[in-house]
């Protein structure tokens, strides 16, 4: 059963493609040295990552102390960073999975990529909480398990626990769902691959051979998981969101949370898949398969998520006057007229302004336009958190304890070094496995390549595709 | 599998659609296929061979229950105040019930959807018979890239019944056909 094509929808695929072409531009890149563009970028990625685990040493050995988090500000850099890092971790699930369960098509040339950086994004997420409890060789006292106190149990009520559930969830299901369907290219590399690489590629594979049966299991563990995934990815960002919602501090303890976080989750994490993709399309020449196309349809979602989080900032002014509570008024003219105003203005301009752009479709299709606003995102959604968290506890209900915060050099440092790790992991990945899923893109080609599809197509294939055109297939489709 | 060698004779095709109009007729034909490689999932291929459906989702099912109940078991023995426990470590937290259900719904949720993810992937790497340093025999290395392979056992067949699959492979347009001892 092949889905309805459209004959205004654009090929995902461009080139003429055949098959064996697909293996050799999206296998081939990880056969090949590296080149001077890579190790450069490695080399600035790996300082970065050195520095970063520097300041964290530095953290561990004198203490928290050497953060500027103060009694007032208990959270700032750290939780800001993790936020973020947990946001732009969302994309890559929503793509695997909410876009696998609405069967759009465009998700096959991003997929592996976005779900490889979801997995980094969490690693570099959960590194925060882990460290911001200032003695991390203690933290799995956060596990419950039977223990020597008491027994005396984690507390179950607190939406500090839920996120440690969820965001370990997350991270296990992201994993099983991102390997399972990086296996049937392993096993591509595999056969392609000789003497060493061939045995550890061979191990890595676990042994798959494109059996009919496993297929077919493959693609029902594929949309089960898909399924779960997309309740959780929900759950993730909803959970993040309530370790502020549900605490009594003006400016956070607001129902509007949940639904916002998530907007702005998918919102960065399609920004950072953005940034990642024009620069990997580009380096290892994958146009024919992360299109404009493609490009725009990722645009437009960065489009209405950018909207939903820009209406949100406004209904949460709207709502704080009309509250007539006199705290949370204060709490949101502080946080658009205070101290921190730079930070409220960064967040308006990158996040609720910015993104208008895309409503112009020769924009939407500029690749550089593309990459500027994703920076832009990425930025926007930072100060976003930094508003949220730092700016809040500023001003809190005792006058006499405002404060003012602003990170050391050791909390920038262990921000760069999530960043370096971030870089580091992806571009790893980016030389050991197929950055494009090739099975999945195989499977799209008679839907979607542009010798099917679009302007250049055969005139008999603009049909629904049903049996009997199948059979006209086996004809003039079958010498590619 | 193991200690007995299998003959096998397979087929090669180039297009997924030759393919599966040639195990249309194989099937016709009553041809016993071993089995059937493809380089990515096709779709109605199951239907073709006559597969049947998988039942991952039944164990995905179970294990998903498994950790729902996990997780309501575990935190109610362990805050008590239910009718069935009496609490391992009864706390009261901001002067709620020590049963406070709708509390304890996010982590019942996560447990379900954890339970459920682990163990439904570890069943499909089970029954499949693949894991890390699996070594399964591979047929022809381009199956992976682009060629769909319907494979036969010629165990203990004779010359006539291995010329009548020769026959089919040529008649089904096969490209190419090989023999294999795995």
């Amino acid at each position: 059963m092949s889905a309805a094509v459209s004959r205004i929808r654009e090929p995902l695929i461009l080139g003429h493609k055949n098959y064996h072409q697909i293996t050799e531009d999206l296998v081939g890149p990880t056969e090949k040295a590296p080149n001077a563009l890579w190790i450069v970028a490695f080399i600035v990625a790996v300082s970065t990552l050195g520095y970063g685990l520097f300041a964290l040493t530095w953290t561990f050995y004198f203490g928290i102390g050497t953060w500027n988090t103060n009694r007032t500000i208990g959270w700032a850099y750290d939780i800001t960073n993790f936020v973020w890092w947990i946001g732009i971790g969302h994309a890559g699930t929503l793509i695997s999975a909410i876009l696998l369960l609405f069967r759009q098509r465009w998700r096959t040339g991003v997929n592996r990529a976005a779900e490889a950086m979801t997995i980094f994004a969490v690693m570099c997420a959960g590194l925060f909480p882990a460290t911001h409890t200032g003695r991390p060789w203690f933290d799995f006292f956060m596990f419950p398990y039977p223990n020597t106190r008491g027994p005396l149990w984690v507390n179950f009520n607190s939406p500090l626990l839920w996120d440690l559930f969820a965001i370990s969830t997350y991270f296990t299901v992201s994993l099983l769902f991102w390997y399972t369907g990086l296996v049937p290219d392993l096993a591509s590399v595999r056969d392609r691959a000789k003497g060493v690489r061939k045995k550890i590629y061979a191990f890595v594979s676990v042994g798959w051979t494109g059996k009919a049966k496993h297929w077919q299991r493959h693609e029902y563990l594929s949309l089960i998981l898909a399924g779960i995934a997309t309740p959780l990815v929900l759950s993730v960002h909803t959970i993040v969101s309530f370790d502020f919602a549900t605490s009594i501090v003006p400016g956070w303890h607001t129902t509007i949370f949940p639904p916002y976080f998530v907007a702005g989750a998918i919102f960065s994490g399609f920004a950072m898949v953005q940034t990642l993709m024009v620069i990997t399309r580009k380096c290892f020449s994958l146009e024919s398969y992360i299109t404009i196309n493609h490009i725009e349809s990722m645009n437009k979602v960065i489009l209405v998520t950018g909207t939903m989080v820009g209406s949100a900032y406004l209904i949460e002014l709207f709502v704080a006057w009309y509250s007539g509570y006199i705290y949370e008024q204060f709490a949101f003219y502080n946080r658009v007229l205070g101290p921190y105003y730079w930070a409220y203005i960064g967040m308006m301009a990158c996040n609720l302004l910015s993104p208008q752009v895309f409503w112009s479709k020769t924009i939407r299709r500029s690749v550089w336009w593309t990459f500027f606003m994703s920076i832009f995102v990425n930025i926007g959604m930072w100060f976003e958190r930094f508003v949220i968290i730092a700016t809040t506890l500023a001003r809190d209900y005792l006058p006499s304890s405002w404060s003012y915060y602003w990170p050391s050099w050791v909390e920038i440092g262990i921000y760069l070094g999530t960043l370096g790790l971030f870089f580091t992991l992806y571009l790893v990945f980016a030389r050991v496995a197929p950055v494009v899923a090739a099975a999945e893109i195989k499977a799209i080609l008679k839907q979607y390549g542009d010798q099917y599809l679009g302007p250049d197509a055969k005139p008999h294939q603009h049909h629904d595709h049903h049996q009997d055109e199948e059979e006209e297939d086996v004809k003039h489709g079958g010498g590619h | 599998m193991k200690g007995q060698h299998k003959e096998v004779l397979f087929g090669l095709y180039n297009d997924e659609i030759v393919l599966m109009s040639a195990i249309t007729k194989a099937r016709k034909q009553h041809l016993d296929i071993m089995d059937v490689y493809s380089p990515f999932p096709i779709h109605g291929l199951d239907t073709v061979m006559g597969l049947e459906e998988s039942r991952l989702h039944i164990a995905g099912f179970i294990f998903g229950m498994i950790g729902t109940l996990t997780a309501l078991i575990g935190i109610s023995w362990i805050f008590g105040g239910s009718l069935m426990f009496e609490g391992d470590w009864p706390t009261i937290f901001g002067g709620k019930p020590y049963w406070s259900l709708p509390a304890f719904v996010p982590i019942i949720f996560e447990m379900t959807v954890l339970f459920c993810a682990i163990g439904m992937t570890v069943v499909f790497y089970i029954i499949c018979g693949l894991g890390f340093g699996v070594d399964n025999p591979i047929l022809d290395e381009r199956i992976t890239d682009d060629k769909f392979c319907i494979a036969f056992q010629t165990n203990g067949m004779g010359q006539s019944d291995i010329d009548h699959l020769n026959g089919f492979f040529k008649k089904s347009g096969a490209e190419e056909v090989h023999t294999r001892t795995i």
